[in-house]
């Protein structure tokens, strides 16, 4: 039997939750020894593979690019797991939301610039009016919270998966802790 | 004129893309590197009590939160108007040394070796942490147990690895503990031992590469960092200097509160992350480099033994100033020996265990700037909070930013260098992907980039005519 696949995709957060997963430091060698991590910022692959059995996704949904590619991600995943608060709730991304993006837009391009020049708009995506969480785009089948969730809840919760036992969400971890 | 573009080079998780714009002589003319993120941290802070700060912004980055909470703090000392006590400092030294340590293990070995160890060329399926710990399993078992002492010193400081609140407004919350002082200087002599084996390894790599050395970004720039009031490197306090491309001070004892006098800044239509100049020389002109190679250049030594012999070593080969940013991954190893020594130095003051770590006040100045050595170079944060402590307005001055235009101008310079006859081989976009890697951008800070970056780049003609399409 071939090993479970494996994918990590970060949308709108601070990388904090792909750091915790580092921290399982030498594990990491040893779970590459039990699953294939096919896609991840760590790896080099462009993109999305036609079939993941397990997607762990950090962030929320704030750009056009963050929506387009949870919906890919979504539609070739088994099992995708809401990784952290941003993944879960929207947390600090979704701090913007009361201000709009005209607001958000304006401090950083127009107020806190020496000359001010038209705000970036060629080339790169759109922000979304809110940012939200994964869950409220595409279905989530496992939801992990935390900021970030820790090292060892990760490195568990992934165990549990890849030898295929159930996962109760939010049955481990808290909110920010 | 025919116009190539190679649109979208998407970086991690499509957040960054370069495009390539070739001439009439199949040359080319202009690259421009675009960062596609934004999460608007100056905006969304309005109103939070300015004691929440250093927590919130810790948020921007979970690559270095510690250098947020350190630069937000010391922003909100001076909210305060308290001189935090001189245990407090040290600690928040330690804490950020520490920070330094664990990223700069993070660019090194599990983002930019495969590229060092495997070659640019190596194959991308292999490409990555994982190959080289098939092909060299000591090398990523030295970068893991690198990054996790930085980490653990972290949590045994701060409580936990990531986004510890730790570093707060007038100090630190809590007083080291003999116990954990000791288990910190247990870790430190594992952790000498794996940079100086790394030092003896890749040191015969670097120079296996004299066509990167020369292309990757290798340019006259000015270089700005803090240095110790001396000439020593620093990433905790201290004046800002600034060094010209032939090694002359442009300016020195610079203070973060007169910011707007040097750093100014500008948005480009093409990209979230916005590019910063020295001011008195304009922009472009006013290109600068922060970081790494940045702060070894405004130094005349590091200030610590070892770290100073490999330092000489560096210069003996590269001169000095050091021009070309593939330099920057030497400076990060020299700079993670000096954390450590750095730490033992002041781990072992008699003073460390003092319980007085932290000055107690209400806000008592409407405004406040804090700036330090995060990894990636100077970063500097800057708020205005009401008669209550609520923020007002923030400002903040990110390192990556900093190196926006050399980022450009480097892609533009491999992109030349290796892109020859409207062609692009593999060869050529793997090193694209690495003279930003060089930098280490701290895109999660602007963007996401983290390690090998997916290419899907597409040439086309003005025309809109696709030439070319290539993908890894």
């Amino acid at each position: 039997m071939s090993k479970p696949t494996l994918a990590t995709v970060w949308l709108d957060g601070c990388s904090g939750c792909h750091m915790s997963f580092l921290d399982i430091d030498e594990r990491l060698l040893e779970l590459a020894q039990k699953a294939d991590l096919l896609y991840s910022p760590l790896v080099d692959r462009k993109d999305f593979p036609d079939h993941v059995d397990i997607t762990l996704v950090e962030g929320a949904v704030s750009s056009t690019d963050d929506l387009a590619k949870i919906r890919k991600v979504r539609a070739h995943t088994k099992i995708l797991v809401s990784l952290g608060d941003c993944a879960v709730t929207s947390n600090v991304p979704s701090m913007r939301n009361p201000f709009g993006v005209d607001a958000v837009m304006r401090r950083g391009y127009v107020e806190n610039v020496t000359e001010a020049r038209p705000i970036p708009c060629s080339v790169i995506p759109t922000l979304l009016d809110r940012a939200r969480p994964v869950h409220e785009l595409v279905s989530v089948d496992v939801f992990v919270p935390g900021c970030p969730p820790s090292a060892d809840l990760i490195y568990e919760v992934l165990g549990d998966l890849i030898a295929g036992k159930p996962v109760v969400s939010g049955s481990r971890g808290r909110f920010g802790g | 004129m025919p116009t190539y573009t190679i649109d979208p080079v998407t970086r991690i998780e499509g957040h960054a893309k370069i495009t390539i714009e070739l001439g009439d002589d199949g040359q080319v003319a202009r690259a421009r590197f675009h960062v596609t993120q934004f999460r608007g941290f100056e905006k969304l802070c309005e109103g939070r009590p300015f004691y929440e700060m250093p927590a919130l912004m810790a948020r921007i980055c979970g690559i270095c939160p510690v250098s947020h909470l350190i630069a937000s703090s010391k922003a909100c000392d001076a909210i305060l108007a308290v001189a935090i006590p001189a245990n407090g400092a040290r600690l928040r030294r330690i804490v950020n040394l520490a920070q330094i340590l664990q990223s700069h293990a993070l660019s090194v070995f599990h983002l930019s070796s495969p590229d060092l160890l495997l070659g640019m060329d190596a194959p991308p399926e292999t490409r990555h942490l994982f190959g080289v710990a098939a092909a060299a399993p000591e090398v990523a078992r030295d970068g893991i147990r690198l990054r996790q002492i930085g980490q653990q010193i972290i949590e045994l400081l701060g409580g936990r690895k990531i986004h510890p609140a730790w570093v707060v407004p007038g100090g630190v919350s809590s007083p080291l503990t003999e116990e954990k002082r000791d288990a910190i200087l247990a870790m430190l002599p594992d952790g000498l031992a794996a940079v100086e084996r790394s030092l003896d390894r890749f040191r015969g790599i670097f120079r296996a590469f004299p066509e990167e050395i020369a292309s990757f970004a290798n340019f006259p720039s000015l270089f700005v960092g803090l240095t110790d009031g001396q000439s020593k490197l620093e990433f905790y306090d201290g004046p800002l200097r600034i060094v010209g491309a032939d090694g002359e001070v442009v300016a020195s004892h610079l203070q973060p509160e007169d910011y707007p006098q040097y750093f100014s800044e500008v948005a480009e239509p093409d990209s979230f992350l916005k590019s910063a100049y020295y001011g008195k020389m304009g922009y472009p002109e006013g290109i600068y480099r922060v970081g790494p190679l940045a702060r070894l250049n405004v130094v005349a030594s590091c200030g610590t033994p070892r770290a100073d012999h490999e330092l000489g070593a560096l210069r003996a080969f590269a001169g000095s100033p050091l021009l070309s940013s593939f330099h920057y991954h030497q400076a990060r190893l020299i700079e993670m020996l000096h954390t450590i020594e750095k730490s033992e130095e002041l781990l072992n003051d008699l003073d460390i265990l003092n319980p007085h770590v932290r000055a107690l006040a209400e806000p008592n100045c409407e405004e406040g700037i804090g700036i330090s050595e995060a990894p990636r170079g100077t970063l500097l944060h800057h708020y205005k909070v009401d008669k209550n402590g609520l923020i007002r307005w923030a400002n903040l001055i990110i390192a990556t930013g900093q190196n926006n235009l050399a980022m450009n101008r480097g892609v533009e310079q491999v992109a030349r260098y290796f892109v020859r006859h409207g062609q692009l081989t593999d060869g050529a976009l793997n090193r694209i992907e690495a003279v930003i890697r060089s930098f280490d951008p701290c895109l999660s800070c602007s963007t996401h980039a983290i390690g090998a970056m997916p290419l899907d780049v597409e040439l086309r003609s003005a025309g809109g005519e696709l030439l070319d399409h290539r993908r890894r």
